[in-house]
């Protein structure tokens, strides 16, 4: 069954009116026969038959008006029929990304410059308004792609400025060298975003999440001395994270509930190990993810880890990079702690330090002693989702990879 | 069809005024207007070598043409839409010799352009004179608008759109001589062949002969007359407005001239032009030949054609003197009259 | 008044300025049979030897119309398509845009040049032409272009009524697709105005003709998305209404400027420059263009024509994102 619609006569035409049906139904329809005869603005045709057939249902009388496109009849096609009927119009397919840029150029442009990577740009009504309305940009929480704070942003910010009237407005004057002495007492540091976001966070991870701590002992002396061999053949520096990050992933394997999200309510165990390192940048703690970190080598985990922690201390991280984690670790020996407890970057359930190597007298044996490189590993873990028992295996299994590493 | 009438050529034979078909005082004004958009030219050109006046392009060879031609016309009535060497025309139509200079010196009070044109581009609605550019043969077009809104209105007039041969070969030409004569509008074409499009002679130009030649495929009456000869000009386009003003439609006048400067300050003419032609035609310059013939034909006294010279020199002489010491246009003045005021 | 189509609006508008002013008068190709688009329908016969059809000339169909107006007439001279009057280029531009200026006003033309012009129509190359780049690029031209039916016919009779040359531009996608009630009034009555025709607090679009509705479309499907436009129908290119153009822009800080014309050297540039220039410290992100590509407009097949032409959903897309930026 086709169906044979009102045509577009004309350019500017939009409607037409059928005079006269020239076939009824049941009649016989030859391919170009004149089917109808239709008046419109600008001319008066007839309209050849798109196929060949039997006439069908009649949708539109005579004398009656329909705009263009709207169905004026069906005609039952022979069997044996020619080619299909009508010019085929074909919706245009949504263009390639090539044609979408040649389509305008501002388009690519914009995204390039939209201040994605982190650093902190502001437009000019921003600026405007800030210096208008004496606003530490700093302050303001940025909604725009990347963070990018909109003039927007400035503006609820001043809403929200002027409504909570500054607190502690100090009380009615007291003597002038009070008021100095005042002030001479502190000075206010001004809390950046980035700081009142991580607050937030912790605050939050703290009041909600039932957080146990534990800690173990690792004997490392094989594992440095492996780690000065390593680096001399590969030529370059190596620390020992990469070594951690890579006993981590493998201790997970052994141990896979310590590698979940609380998401949506639900508990989830990943699959890939996407490792959260902590950094700290200048703007405050970050926490970049190296994604299926389980895959890489050890050169690979050095090199990558390398260029996350740069790029993160750069202040140069994509959007993407800080999010999807499913256990962080952190190389807290670095600024010398020899034990820490962590708090957990949720949704992740486990967080684990890697602290400061230190070379003690250890027992050895029955009854010998010698100076070893020791190490404590400590665990944070959401009990909800991981019990002591599970934790502490976790930390041997990590323990025992480290004390008798295997070459990269 | 169209028949090209011929006039005769008069050559340097007694006759006497009767010939002429001019009063003395129409015979003095020829001579008058002829001179003086001489004289003014030579002035100008002076100005020019003097580093006074940067562009100078005249009409000096074409002057009997013009004048007869526009001699034809009703001042005040008639509308002139003339090309840049038509100064003789301008004059004829009102033009002042002081008015002359201030445009080549694109002084500040010039009334054809107040120093926003190059000078030579005429322009005075209150002598119907019609503006125009520095694009040839546009004015062909307005000339037939002016003619159609005339008609339009109830007014009877003529319109007389001037050009050089060069210009015949533009589309506005084409589309002028169209339309005037699908609409029989009481337009005179007047066309200057002066032998030169700048360097190139008529045969570059066109494929025929005559620009007249051209009238027939708009079937429309022409004439080729020698352009030299101020009299015959006039006798010849007479006729033509008269008639045409009388409802007979459009005519073509080609007037045959020869210009005797190059084409302007900037032109030099002796990398195209041999001197020897030159001066043969040296010897035609129309002004020279029209005070020879009317003092041979004995129209005027000598005394009476001296008069005249002794008159034009003065007055250009005060041309120059009086406009040299106008003010020029000041620079923000360019921002002003982009658009007219409702 | 009842409705009307942007065709009617306009034919309206004729009739009412011939009947008006004697002086007013229409030249142009088969206008006396009513023109190609009917714009002219019925007045040959009304207004007996004051719709005079011309020669297939176009250069001396504008160049008549000059002399016509500097003799004192009110000429309305029809250029079939837009894409044709190229061949007036000369007229226009070395004559008609400085008719005033080079005889610092002693002369004037009171002439109207009016002409369909844009795409959405499978008119191909030569009948989908946009042309207010190159018009309104001539100081001493007026250049109008409304959108709806009430403009074209106040705007028209603004048009015939004023002392300069003024080039009209109808779209004709919109001649029998936009209606509206028109009362003589209920219109822009003065050429170089602008009209904020939607508030909203988000983005700034900018259009003319037919874009102006595709705007307004995606406005409405942006609006349930939370995101409210503020919406310029620009009406007169040049001279243009900078005041309102600036002060939308500020407004929002983000600017969308719509045109069916190719990218480069169309008048959305222009628009930007200004802008950028003059707005700049309001901005709160780069001001877009969204419109034809740099190909000869516009190729002729649907799919290659739906290609080329901007619509309410590229539209939408383009506002989207600067709504996010």
């Amino acid at each position: 069954m086709a169906t044979v619609v009102m045509p577009q006569l004309g350019e500017s035409v939009t409607e037409g009116t059928v005079i006269r049906w020239y076939k009824r139904p049941g009649d016989r329809v030859e391919l170009d026969e004149p089917l109808c005869e239709i008046e419109t603005e600008k001319v008066n045709v007839e309209l050849p038959s798109p196929y060949a057939g039997t006439m069908g249902e009649i949708f539109v009388s005579e004398g009656e008006t329909v705009p263009v496109g709207r169905p004026l009849c069906e005609i039952v096609e022979a069997e044996v029929a020619a080619a299909p009927g009508g010019p085929p119009r074909s919706r245009a397919r949504a263009p390639s990304p090539a044609a979408e840029r040649a389509l305008t150029g501002t388009r690519a442009d914009a995204k390039a410059s939209s201040g994605t990577e982190g650093r902190r740009f502001y437009s000019p009504a921003v600026l405007r308004l800030a210096a208008l309305h004496g606003v530490d940009l700093d302050e303001v929480p940025g909604t725009g792609i990347g963070g990018r704070v909109t003039r927007k942003d400035v503006e609820a910010f001043l809403a929200r400025r002027e409504s909570a009237p500054a607190a502690a407005e100090a009380p009615s004057a007291p003597g002038a060298r009070e008021t100095v002495a005042r002030e001479a007492e502190y000075e206010v540091v001004p809390l950046t975003p980035t700081r009142r976001t991580i607050g937030d966070r912790l605050s939050r991870a703290v009041r909600e999440i039932p957080q146990a701590w534990t800690m173990v002992e690792a004997d490392v002396t094989e594992l440095v001395r492996l780690r000065e061999q390593t680096a001399a053949r590969l030529g370059r520096r190596l620390t020992l994270l990469p070594f951690f990050a890579r006993a981590v992933c493998r201790a997970l394997r052994e141990h896979p509930n310590l590698n979940a999200r609380f998401e949506e309510g639900e508990l989830r165990r990943y699959r890939d190990v996407n490792l959260g390192i902590a950094v700290a940048a200048p703007s405050g703690l970050v926490v970049p993810v190296l994604r299926r970190a389980q895959e890489l080598s050890l050169e690979g985990l050095a090199r990558a880890l390398d260029e996350l922690v740069e790029r993160a201390r750069a202040g140069k991280l994509r959007l993407g990079e800080v999010e999807g984690g499913t256990i962080t670790v952190n190389n807290t020996g670095a600024f010398g702690s020899v034990a820490s407890r962590p708090i957990l970057n949720p949704p992740q359930v486990a967080i684990v330090t890697l602290e400061r190597v230190v070379r003690r007298p250890v027992a050895v044996g029955d009854d010998a002693i010698a100076i070893r490189a020791m190490v404590n590993l400590c665990l944070t873990f959401d009990h909800r989702a991981v019990d002591g028992h599970e934790a502490g295996a976790f930390l041997a299994t990590l323990r025992s990879l480290l004390e008798a590493p295997t070459a990269a | 069809m169209t028949k090209a009438r011929r006039a005769r050529a008069s050559s340097g034979t007694a006759g006497h005024v009767g010939d002429y078909h001019l009063s003395i005082a129409q015979l003095e004004q020829m001579y008058y207007y002829m001179l003086l958009a001489r004289r003014l030219s030579e002035r100008m050109l002076i100005l020019n070598r003097q580093g006074r006046a940067p562009f100078v392009i005249a009409g000096a060879g074409q002057e009997a043409a013009q004048v007869g031609a526009a001699m034809a016309l009703e001042p005040g009535v008639d509308f002139l839409a003339p090309y840049y060497r038509d100064l003789a025309m301008n004059l004829v139509f009102g033009m002042t010799p002081r008015e002359a200079m201030l445009n080549v010196l694109a002084k500040r009070d010039d009334p054809n352009s107040y120093g926003r044109q190059m000078p030579a581009h005429w322009s005075s609605p209150k002598r119907r004179i019609v503006t125009q550019s520095s694009v040839v043969a546009t004015q062909l077009v307005h000339a037939v608008g002016i003619a159609l809104g005339a008609r339009l209105s109830g007014e009877r007039l003529v319109v007389m759109a001037c050009c050089g041969e060069g210009a015949t070969s533009r589309g506005d030409f084409h589309e002028a001589l169209n339309f005037a004569a699908i609409h029989k509008l009481p337009v005179i074409f007047f066309v200057e062949n002066n032998g030169y499009a700048i360097s190139e002679r008529t045969e570059k130009e066109m494929p025929v002969p005559n620009v007249a030649d051209r009238a027939r495929a708009y079937n429309m009456q022409a004439a080729v007359v020698d352009g030299m000869d101020c009299v015959a000009v006039y006798q010849t386009v007479k006729p033509a407005v008269d008639q045409a003003r009388r409802g007979a439609g459009p005519f073509l006048v080609e007037a045959k001239c020869y210009r005797l400067w190059a084409h302007s300050s900037e032109d030099d003419d002796s990398r195209y032009r041999p001197r020897k032609e030159l001066e043969e035609w040296a010897k035609k310059d129309p002004i020279v030949v029209f005070r020879d013939r009317v003092h041979a034909d004995g129209v005027f006294p000598l005394a009476d054609l001296e008069a005249i010279e002794r008159r034009v020199e003065e007055e250009v002489r005060d041309a120059v003197e009086w406009a040299l010491a106008q003010p020029d246009p000041e620079p923000e003045e360019a921002l002003t009259h982009v658009y007219k005021e409702a | 008044m009842p409705e009307l189509t942007v065709i009617e609006a306009v034919r309206q508008a004729l009739d009412d300025a011939l009947a008006a002013d004697q002086r007013v008068f229409v030249l142009g190709e088969d206008v006396e049979a009513g023109g190609v688009f009917r714009a002219t329908e019925g007045l040959a016969a009304k207004y007996p030897g004051r719709v005079i059809d011309t020669p297939l000339a176009e250069s001396s169909i504008i160049g008549i119309a000059i002399g016509a107006a500097h003799y004192g007439m009110r000429p309305v001279a029809e250029i079939q398509f837009a894409d044709f009057i190229h061949a007036g280029f000369d007229q226009l531009c070395s004559e008609a845009s400085r008719w005033c200026y080079r005889t610092k006003g002693d002369a004037w033309l009171p002439m109207v040049v009016r002409t369909p012009w844009g795409g959405g129509v499978h008119g191909g190359q030569h009948h989908s032409q946009s042309i207010e780049a190159y018009y309104a690029h001539m100081p001493g031209l007026k250049v109008v272009a409304p959108s709806f039916p009430a403009d074209y016919y106040t705007l028209l009779r603004a048009a015939i009524d004023d002392p300069n040359p003024v080039l009209f531009l109808e779209h004709k996608r919109t001649y029998r697709l936009i209606r509206q009630e028109v009362t003589g009034s209920n219109g822009e009555q003065r050429i170089g105005r602008s009209r904020i025709v939607r508030d909203g607090a988000d983005l700034t679009m900018y259009a003319y003709g037919l874009m102006l509705h595709e705007c307004l479309a995606a406005a409405d499907e942006l609006a349930g998305e939370g995101i409210e436009a503020t919406v310029v129908d620009l009406l007169t290119l040049a001279p243009l209404d900078r005041e309102t153009v600036l002060e939308a822009a500020r407004r929002t800080g983000k600017v969308l400027i719509v045109h069916e014309d190719t990218l480069t050297g169309g008048f959305g540039a222009e628009l930007a420059a200004l802008i950028a220039e003059h707005a700049f410290e309001y901005l709160d992100a780069p001001i877009r263009r969204l419109c034809g590509p740099d190909i000869p407009p516009i190729p002729y097949h649907p799919n290659l024509e739906a290609f080329y032409m901007p619509d309410r959903t590229k539209i939408a897309a383009a506002a989207r994102e600067l709504a996010r930026y």
